[in-house]
């Protein structure tokens, strides 16, 4: 069952559309992450289904039911926002308590959801305190206890990673992956930090610019990108991408080697080959792609990424982390015919 | 000796860059706490001789003296058992108190819409409001005793009260303040399911204590001490505040100042309470404030 359908929705503040058509159908229980620069809309996406702005078109259903007209509260939806937005008058257990307010639950039903929610989040002992007494990652923890004992159809999760320092935010996000598989309510959870959606989500949506790029489980996303948007948006560091011709069946790089094309594109068609880094190595094997002279090294441990400069502009590779190539020394870099991706240079989508 | 003479001089050394500044900053302290100084001898001055003058014979208080020569109680006793001074107090207490309770309900309630509501013509209504601040009270005293006069409210709290209920720059301050309120707040507590009533009362204005506390020491204090309003408005002697009724005391031929200060010396009792209940809401205030997020 879809607990969440969005169709064509369409967003204008004051005559300037911000979303032109966002649909998704989100599965019951799936975890959901919307991912794209800043300002492509994800906020805006994010609260027209929380009912916080008002559609300009479109249609938007939660649980089978079109919730445009109702209220915020009534979308039987829980939000998490960025600044946690819990209230630094309120003790902890007033805050997470305060979601509970206007629900219909007896004290003594009331107080069972709040201990079982602060038992789930191990808060227990934090209860009496006031947010100024939390670490961050505490007070996040509120956030989404105050958002758990509503048990809504739907949470909605607008970056709330992004105050906490990059240890705590790996931590939380496990803690929030867990969490979902334990409770398995539905969740869209916002965020431009691909690293963050690639490693919690079931699906993930590419967003820019107002528009829905691709939808796709990480996997997809990352070894079959719609567009070169996505290519270079997913994945760090970003995939390489060549110029190339189309040349009677096959690719050719400058005067290089030709890669052949399982499709039929006419000869003369400007297109854009994309390389990932861990895919384009020095050892290769196969076929040279480009060659160039190692400019610098970023040794990782197991892996040395090396930066390699070509007639065709710089390109990243991965060699092995042991016997890395010298900084100057000549390489021949090469790919699996599989992970190289051949994109329309125009569109910017993908041909093969 | 030597030894010392040598790590002075290394030290002064060392120190020299940052020491030549603080010397400046030294000249410049100085000016500040003369200035400072000035300002606390000018702000003291009238309250000195307002004590002084209160515990001094009627003859002597042409006197500049600020020690009187033969201090005594007897003005207090006079003005203590005077019946009518207790009225009065009453009277303003009770004034600057509703006055108080309704600039801090009234003007927060309009702060709050004008800051976290869009709505077309929330400008110009914005705008109005401020430009009432550029009008006098002299301009309006005229008006408003017209008013009072056609409406019956002449010589009634009602009377006295109205023009102070909400004050443009209340609403100003609150509006101000509000917008430190982050919109997050606001609207997870609309999908808390609370209206919007709830939400400017537990949420919102806890957040803006130190506003709330502010402006309720200015609006008791202005409305404490407010005069020419209430003189105007006010027929009978019962319903006199302090201010017009100490000013009472005496007749055209004699003005009795120690009686009128020594009265102004008790009523200062209650602005200082209330500044004393209020302090507290600002400092713990700005505490809760510097730590949210
Ligand atoms: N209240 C608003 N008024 C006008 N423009 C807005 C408003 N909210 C968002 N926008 C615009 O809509 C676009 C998308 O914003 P947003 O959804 O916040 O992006 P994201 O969350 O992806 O960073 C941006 O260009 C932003 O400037
Ligand atoms: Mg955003």
């Amino acid at each position: 069952m879809a607990s969440l359908a969005l169709r064509n929705l369409v967003k204008s503040f004051d005559r300037t559309e911000v979303l032109h058509g966002i649909s998704l159908d989100v599965k019951d229980g799936e975890f959901v992450v919307l991912v794209g620069p800043s300002g492509c809309g994800k906020s805006t996406t994010l609260r027209l289904i929380a009912g916080l702005e008002e559609l300009t078109a479109g249609e938007i259903e939660i649980e089978g039911r079109v919730v445009n007209n109702l209220e915020p509260k009534d979308r039987n939806i829980a939000m998490v926002f960025q600044n946690y937005a819990i209230y630094p008058h309120m003790s902890v257990r007033k805050n997470i308590g305060f979601g509970l307010r206007t629900s219909k639950l007896s004290r003594a039903e009331k107080e069972a959801r709040l201990l079982e929610v602060s038992g789930i989040l191990d808060m227990n002992d934090l209860l009496d305190r006031k947010p100024s007494q939390l670490s961050g990652g505490q007070r996040q923890r509120v956030a989404i206890g105050r958002a758990m004992v509503r048990d809504p159809a739907v949470f909605l999760f607008d970056e709330p990673l992004s105050n906490l320092d990059a240890q705590l935010r790996t931590q939380m996000r496990l803690e929030i992956k867990k969490l979902h598989q334990r409770v398995g309510n539905t969740i869209i959870f916002v965020t431009h930090d691909q690293i963050e959606a690639m490693t919690m989500a079931d699906r993930i949506v590419i967003m820019k610019d107002g528009r829905i790029q691709q939808v796709g489980t990480p996997s997809e996303v990352y070894h079959e990108p719609a567009n070169i948007f996505v290519a270079q948006f997913i994945g760090a560091p970003s995939m390489n991408l060549l110029s190339g011709t189309a040349d009677g069946g096959a690719v050719r790089i400058g005067a290089g080697g030709g890669i052949e094309l399982g499709v039929a594109i006419e000869d003369g068609r400007p297109v854009k080959v994309g390389v990932r880094p861990d895919d384009l190595r020095p050892d290769g094997g196969a076929e040279t792609l480009v060659e160039g002279e190692v400019t610098v090294r970023e040794p990782l441990g197991p892996e040395t990424l090396v930066h390699v400069g070509t007639e065709h502009g710089e390109v990243i590779a991965k060699a092995d982390g042991r016997t890395p190539p010298e900084v100057g020394e000549r390489v021949k870099l090469s790919a699996r015919r599989e992970a190289i991706h051949i994109f329309d240079a125009k569109t910017g989508n993908v041909l093969c | 000796m030597a030894v010392a003479d040598t790590e002075f001089r290394a030290a002064s050394e060392t120190l020299l860059a940052p020491r030549a500044p603080r010397r400046k900053a030294n000249a410049g302290q100085i000016a500040r706490w003369l200035l400072l100084f000035a300002g606390g001898i000018l702000m003291v001055a009238p309250i000195a001789y307002m004590i002084s003058t209160s515990l001094k014979w009627p003859h002597e208080i042409y006197d500049l003296a600020l020690i009187p020569d033969e201090p005594h109680l007897e003005n207090y006793v006079y003005v203590l058992e005077d019946g009518r001074f207790y009225g009065w107090f009453i009277n303003s207490i009770i004034i600057a108190t509703i006055t108080t309770v309704s600039n801090v309900i009234f003007d927060s309630l309009v702060g709050y819409t004008l800051c976290k509501f869009r709505f077309p013509g929330r400008y110009i209504v914005f705008i109005a409001i401020l430009s009432t601040l550029m009008i006098p009270t002299e301009m309006l005293v005229i008006p408003w005793y017209l008013m009072s006069q056609s409406l019956g409210w002449l010589d009634s709290y009602w009377g006295i009260m109205f023009p102070g209920l909400m004050t443009a720059f209340g609403t100003f301050l609150m509006k101000q303040f509000f917008e430190t309120v982050p919109d997050d707040f606001i609207e997870a507590a609309r999908i808390d399911g609370l209206n919007e009533l709830q939400i400017w009362w537990t949420v919102a204005m806890p957040l803006v204590r130190p506003a709330l506390a502010a402006l309720a020491i200015f609006v008791f204090l202005g409305n404490w001490t407010a005069f020419i309003w209430p003189l105007i408005v006010t027929n009978s002697v019962e319903m006199y505040t302090l201010p017009v009724g100490l000013s009472s005391f005496g007749d055209e031929a004699d003005v009795q100042w120690e009686l009128i200060m020594t009265g102004a010396a008790i009523s200062t009792i209650p602005t200082l309470v209330v500044f004393l209940i209020f302090q507290r809401f600002i400092i713990r205030g700005v505490v809760m404030a510097g730590l949210k997020g």
